[in-house]
């Protein structure tokens, strides 16, 4: 994982290189790999999921659309497509908090919760997910009660998973949007809860 | 395979270091990695299966040491080569432009499709096959041999194996089966279960 001046230069050199083949080639055009860079940095992230559990708390019959058949309740609220063409969520209670991992590489639901944090990408966490998810959460600085049951999905096919967290105590009455604030991404991947009330 | 991406349950990683309000690249280069990675791939001139077949498959050394980033480049160089790109031989299903960025994204490429009826039901208890495929395979190996309950019948989805190798969709059933962590771990685990995606041919009656 170097990451020195000289290697980061090497990795320039390469993508350029690899950029002006597929442009002279007629593969690629410039203008739309800024339109994509655009959009996974600046528009798709966990601003989309964080709706959909908000809305999840506030509204008991999209809750339970979004539990039988995740794909259309999600689509509901605008949110579709890529590395979330089939979606599943998952409900965390007292008794089953559930953790999200890709063993294998990298799964992970885009179209709800943007682009991948790389800790989710390294073998670090693939490793130690399926077998050891207490000690996962207390790299995260999380306890879960020892009765908490841990449920671990390995996104090994094209299904998508997300976590809805629980509700966090104090929050009744308020604003849809004032609870989507309060969703993190790690609480949508299992390794975080909302941010205190 | 049995390659170097497949370590679930594995030593040797260290701790989870999660980054603090962590960029969503970390320099100019990743974007145009990743830009070019999902560009290329809409051109259809190999599948998702088979970009990820050749990331799986570097050699363990320079997989361990690569970031992300890198293994999406190094494996897109290497499809690129074997498109025969430089020689004028690959001829693009569509290429992306600026205005079909957009729409292109939010259909996705969804993979479910008419095939077989599923040969299981939620609560069949399965097992999964011995096995240890020289080729691209999503049965990560600490599934195999053991045995589980399937949960839930996703549909029938493009087959990856077969996909990834060039030799057609071939569709299958797609569980997700459910596995007792004790029967995975032993004694010692903090997962009370692990849950799998897990495809028909993989599978036979436990």
């Amino acid at each position: 994982m170097s990451e020195d001046h000289s290697h980061l230069g090497d990795m320039e050199v390469r993508v350029r290189a690899l950029q002006s083949l597929l442009e002279q080639q007629g593969l690629v055009d410039a203008a739309a790999l800024d339109e994509l860079v655009a959009l996974y940095e600046h528009e798709v992230g966990p601003q989309n999921g964080a709706k959909v559990v908000a809305r999840a708390w506030v509204d008991e019959a999209y809750a339970a659309r979004l539990f039988d058949d995740a794909t259309p309740a999600i689509a509901e609220l605008g949110f579709s497509g890529r590395q979330g063409e089939h979606m599943v969520a998952l409900a965390n209670t007292p008794e089953v908090h559930n953790m999200v991992v890709c063993t294998l590489c990298s799964c992970y639901p885009w179209s709800v919760l943007g682009l991948p944090p790389t800790w989710y990408k390294t073998p670090a966490y693939r490793a130690k997910a399926v077998a050891d998810p207490r000690g996962v959460l207390e790299d995260f600085g999380i306890a879960l009660p020892e009765a908490t049951r841990i449920r671990v999905w390995d996104s090994t096919a094209e299904v998508r998973y997300l976590v809805v967290p629980m509700r966090p105590a104090g929050t009744a009455g308020w604003s849809e949007e004032a609870l989507a604030a309060i969703v993190t991404r790690d609480s949508m991947i299992g390794t975080g809860l909302p941010v205190a009330a | 395979m049995n390659g170097p991406a497949d370590i679930g349950g594995a030593h040797g990683f260290g701790p989870v270091t999660p980054e603090r309000d962590e960029p969503i690249f970390h320099a100019e280069w990743e974007r145009r990695a990743f830009a070019l990675t999902l560009a290329m791939g809409a051109t259809g001139l190999w599948t998702i299966d088979r970009s990820r077949a050749v990331r799986e498959s570097l050699p363990r050394p320079l997989y361990y040491t690569s970031t992300y980033y890198e293994i999406w480049l190094t494996a897109l160089e290497r499809l690129v080569a074997d498109a025969g790109v430089a020689e004028g031989e690959a001829v693009p299903r569509q290429v992306l432009t600026a205005d079909t960025v957009r729409p292109a994204m939010a259909r996705g490429g969804p993979v479910d499709r008419p095939g077989p009826a599923p040969a299981f039901a939620a609560g069949d208890r399965v097992r999964v096959k011995p096995m240890r495929p020289a080729s691209h395979t999503r049965a990560p190996q600490y599934v195999r041999g053991r045995e589980g309950t399937v949960v839930r019948v996703h549909g029938v989805h493009v087959f990856p194996d077969t996909n990834a190798a060039g030799a057609g969709e071939a569709p299958a059933p797609l569980y997700n089966v459910a596995f007792a962590a004790e029967t995975l771990w032993g004694p010692d685990t903090t997962a009370a279960d692990v849950h799998v995606d897990l495809f028909e041919p993989y599978l036979e009656p436990a």
